[in-house]
């Protein structure tokens, strides 16, 4: 189909390790009809409040990774991507 | 397979003759296995989860020795991590890497571990006397990681 309608209107959150725990969720379907960068969609995921507002809060050490690549607060997250959020990895 | 992530052991001798085959130019074969201590910051721990992102994971460490593969004069270079639960002395990770040479087989062994431990998404929680708790990252991973520039 042409011009700029999605096929889909939501993106897939994923939570991990402790911020799952934190956060009280592994994923969820998160409504998002148009991009939006991921800067603003950590600041509508703060606007929740309690757990979030605290766990997502600047300056906390965590990553997000757009479709399993770690990107910027300036990126870019699209209808039908995949968003995860984690916490610093230690694995080895 | 290069890169795989797995619940199950493995067996160093087998996966090391797999990745040597019998390519005369090999010279050196280095490996480096991790595996779960009993004492982590001074509590015991009694098992460790090893948590992973599937998908990602696999692209990291995939990225990872592409990246080895391009800056080291290297012929093939395996990882094999582990998930789940792991018992202390348990294997937790693999590498081995071969090239006509020990320095380089070196360099890049160490090179993979050293970017696996500040890119690759796994999470270590620790099931303690105490409770649960997740592993905090270190600092000394991020250095080592910056030595490589």
């Amino acid at each position: 189909m042409e011009g700029t309608q999605h096929p889909v209107a939501t993106v897939r959150l994923v939570f991990l390790a402790r911020l799952r725990d934190a956060l009280g969720r592994q994923d969820e379907t998160y409504p998002l009809d148009r991009p939006i960068s991921v800067g603003a969609l950590l600041e509508a995921l703060r606007a929740r409040g309690g757990p979030w507002e605290r766990e997502l809060a600047a300056g906390r050490a965590y990553k997000v990774a757009v479709n399993h690549e770690v990107v910027a607060a300036g990126a870019v997250v699209r209808p039908g991507d995949e968003v995860a959020v984690f916490p610093p990895v230690t694995g080895g | 397979m290069t890169v795989r992530v797995q619940t199950a052991p493995f067996d160093v001798e087998a996966e090391v003759a797999a990745l040597r085959g019998g390519d005369a130019r090999v010279g050196a074969v280095v490996t480096f296995l991790g595996t779960v201590r009993d004492i982590n910051d001074g509590t015991a721990v009694a098992t460790l989860e090893l948590e992973h992102y599937p998908g990602m994971t696999e692209k990291a460490l995939e990225a990872i020795v592409a990246e080895a593969q391009s800056r080291f004069d290297v012929y093939g270079v395996r990882v094999v991590h582990r998930v789940g639960p792991l018992a202390p002395t348990e294997p937790i990770v693999l590498v081995a890497v071969t090239s006509a040479h020990r320095a380089d087989a070196f360099d890049a062994c160490r090179f993979v571990m050293d970017f696996l431990k500040t890119r690759a998404p796994f999470w270590k929680k620790e099931r303690t006397p105490d409770g649960d708790r997740w592993v905090d990252a270190r600092v000394s991973d991020d250095d080592a990681d910056a030595r490589w520039g």
